[in-house]
């Protein structure tokens, strides 16, 4: 209505200065053309608009893709010396799906979701060997990363391409416009795994991994031990207690299988631990600092919910108190290499676990401290 | 990295509409300067013609900067990767190097020999650095 009225308004102000020129005439017409026409296709112009917006990002989506399809089919090329070319296994990888359990009958869905999470491992890493055979364990976790971040950017495409053509076909201005709503939040997701892929392509260590740095940094120097899948232990005194240093296995990236390693060592002390603290990387708020360290209660652990289901489970068992220290950062930090900010901040943060240790328990107790995250770039 | 044939396309309608839009505003300017110079021999009245300069101005202005926000769109087609540093130590006698990550590199490797001291030197930092753009002076 704004807009009409001062159409309006500088038309009668042409009249007036115009006289009965003729220019004032098609001047007139010209102004009634458009208040017609944004009267009856005002929202159609909007719509548009809102495509244009959509289309633009989705040829830099599709950059993205094909940058990081080509960075996996090098990466395996240069690092596996495969035989015959990749490609066509890539190109069936970066399509592959899994479905998640049934959840109609809550109980017992963990187990189903987990055992679908192990066979999709242990598939995706069987694929990997065939891909890369000169490979070893290390590059295979790496490039079974690399592959994963390349087929979530695959997805994000697909997904926004989906909504693009769908908006294009049915003119709807409420499906283009939930997607263009959401444009900006998708287009930061797709950045940080564009970032997230050459840092699993080198093997550098991501933001994820800071809560694994701080395990490594506490254990480095004493002997560890498998104890889980992909899990490694090691037994470091500290201020006359004892404490079971987990992380995840590296340098390679993987996130292990923190929730069985926590059992295990609680299994194996008869439930006789005092305190368990864990300590991951947790998503800021805007505003926040990055790298700044908060402490609480509960288990740190982000990902499917297996593994936090596993120790809330043994902690309730054992009546165990558990402490947590994160790490703040964004998205796009705890999905690409490491930032200086995060990895100052991992000292403080090792502080604050040997600060609540040593408040929270007393001499010749045991306790479990566990680094949560994607240990990649982060040896033990 | 290198931009494709595929996602540097600029759509031809856009394309279109802006060169329209050009040469439109290049014919206003044109008659602009004719009623106000007096060329059509309207009189006195030249108000006309200061319209259709400000139109003429204002097309020109819109397509320059449609021409200029599409350039500039596409060349953001590139993914940057941040330099990422590798911080070696030596923990007899604290020499520290810091140089360009090198693929194979890890925290917690061992590096070669101390050239001071002669003891082993750990990898004891993977990070990068980003320059951050100056910060929202929101007081928030």
């Amino acid at each position: 209505m704004t807009i009409i009225a001062a159409l309006m308004a500088v038309q009668t102000k042409l009249g007036q200065i115009g006289g009965s020129s003729d220019l004032t005439w098609i001047l007139n017409i010209l102004f009634y053309v458009i208040f017609i026409v944004f009267i009856f296709y005002g929202q159609r112009i909007q719509m548009y608009v809102m495509l244009r917006e959509v289309e633009v990002s989705l040829y830099k989506l599709k950059f993205i893709k094909e940058e990081g399809r080509k960075t996996t089919i090098e990466t395996i090329k240069e690092i596996g010396k495969p035989q015959a070319d990749p490609t066509d296994k890539v190109d069936r990888f970066l399509e592959y799906f899994t479905i998640s359990p049934q959840s109609l009958d809550p109980a017992g869905v963990v187990w189903k979701l987990e055992h679908i999470l192990d066979v999709r491992d242990t598939r995706f890493k069987d694929e990997v060997k065939s891909m890369a055979p000169a490979s070893d364990e290390t590059q295979v976790n790496n490039l079974e990363n690399t592959l994963e971040a390349a087929s979530a950017l695959n997805f994000i495409y697909k997904v926004i391409r989906h909504y693009y053509l769908l908006g294009k076909k049915t003119l709807s201005l409420y499906v283009i416009m939930q997607i263009q709503m959401i444009l900006p939040l998708v287009m930061r997701e797709a950045e940080a795994y564009a970032s997230a892929l050459k840092a699993f392509a080198y093997g550098q260590p991501i933001g994820d991994g800071a809560g694994a740095l701080v395990a490594a940094k506490l254990m480095h120097g004493y002997e560890n031990r498998k104890i889980a899948k992909d899990c490694v232990v090691a037994t470091v005194p500290y201020e006359g207690r004892t404490a079971f240093v987990i992380k995840a296995e590296g340098p390679g990236g993987n996130v292990g299988k923190p929730g069985d390693a926590i059992k295990v060592v609680i299994e194996e002390n008869e439930g006789n631990i005092a305190t368990v603290v864990m300590i991951d990387a947790a998503l800021k708020l805007e505003g926040e600092e990055l790298g700044e360290v908060a402490e609480g209660v509960g288990a740190a652990i982000g990902g499917p919910g297996v593994d936090q289901y596993k120790i809330e489970d043994e902690l309730v068992k054992y009546h165990i108190s558990i402490n947590a220290v994160v790490i703040k950062e964004d998205v796009g930090d705890a999905v690409s290499p490491m930032r200086k900010e995060v990895f100052d901040s991992v000292d403080k943060a090792l502080e604050r676990v040997k600060q609540v240790v040593v408040e929270r328990t007393k001499e010749g107790d045991k306790v479990i401290i566990a680094g949560i995250g994607n240990t990649i770039g982060i040896g033990q | 990295m290198s931009q494709n044939g595929t996602t540097s396309k600029i759509s031809s309608f856009v394309i279109l509409v802006v060169f329209v839009t050009l040469a439109l505003s290049l014919v206003a300017l044109i008659f602009a300067a004719a009623i106000v110079t007096g060329f059509f021999n309207t009189g006195s009245d030249v108000t006309g013609g200061y319209v259709l300069l400000a139109l003429g101005v204002l097309g020109i202005a819109i397509s320059t900067y449609v021409l200029i926000e599409t350039r500039r769109r596409l060349s953001k087609l590139k993914i940057v990767v941040p330099p990422v540093n590798t911080i070696i130590e030596c923990r007899k006698c604290g020499t520290k190097t810091v140089r360009e990550f090198q693929r194979g590199d890890y925290i917690f490797k061992e590096d070669g020999p101390c050239q001071k001291c002669g003891d082993t030197m750990l990898i004891t930092g993977i990070y990068r650095e980003v320059k951050e753009k100056e910060k929202d002076k929101s007081q928030f």
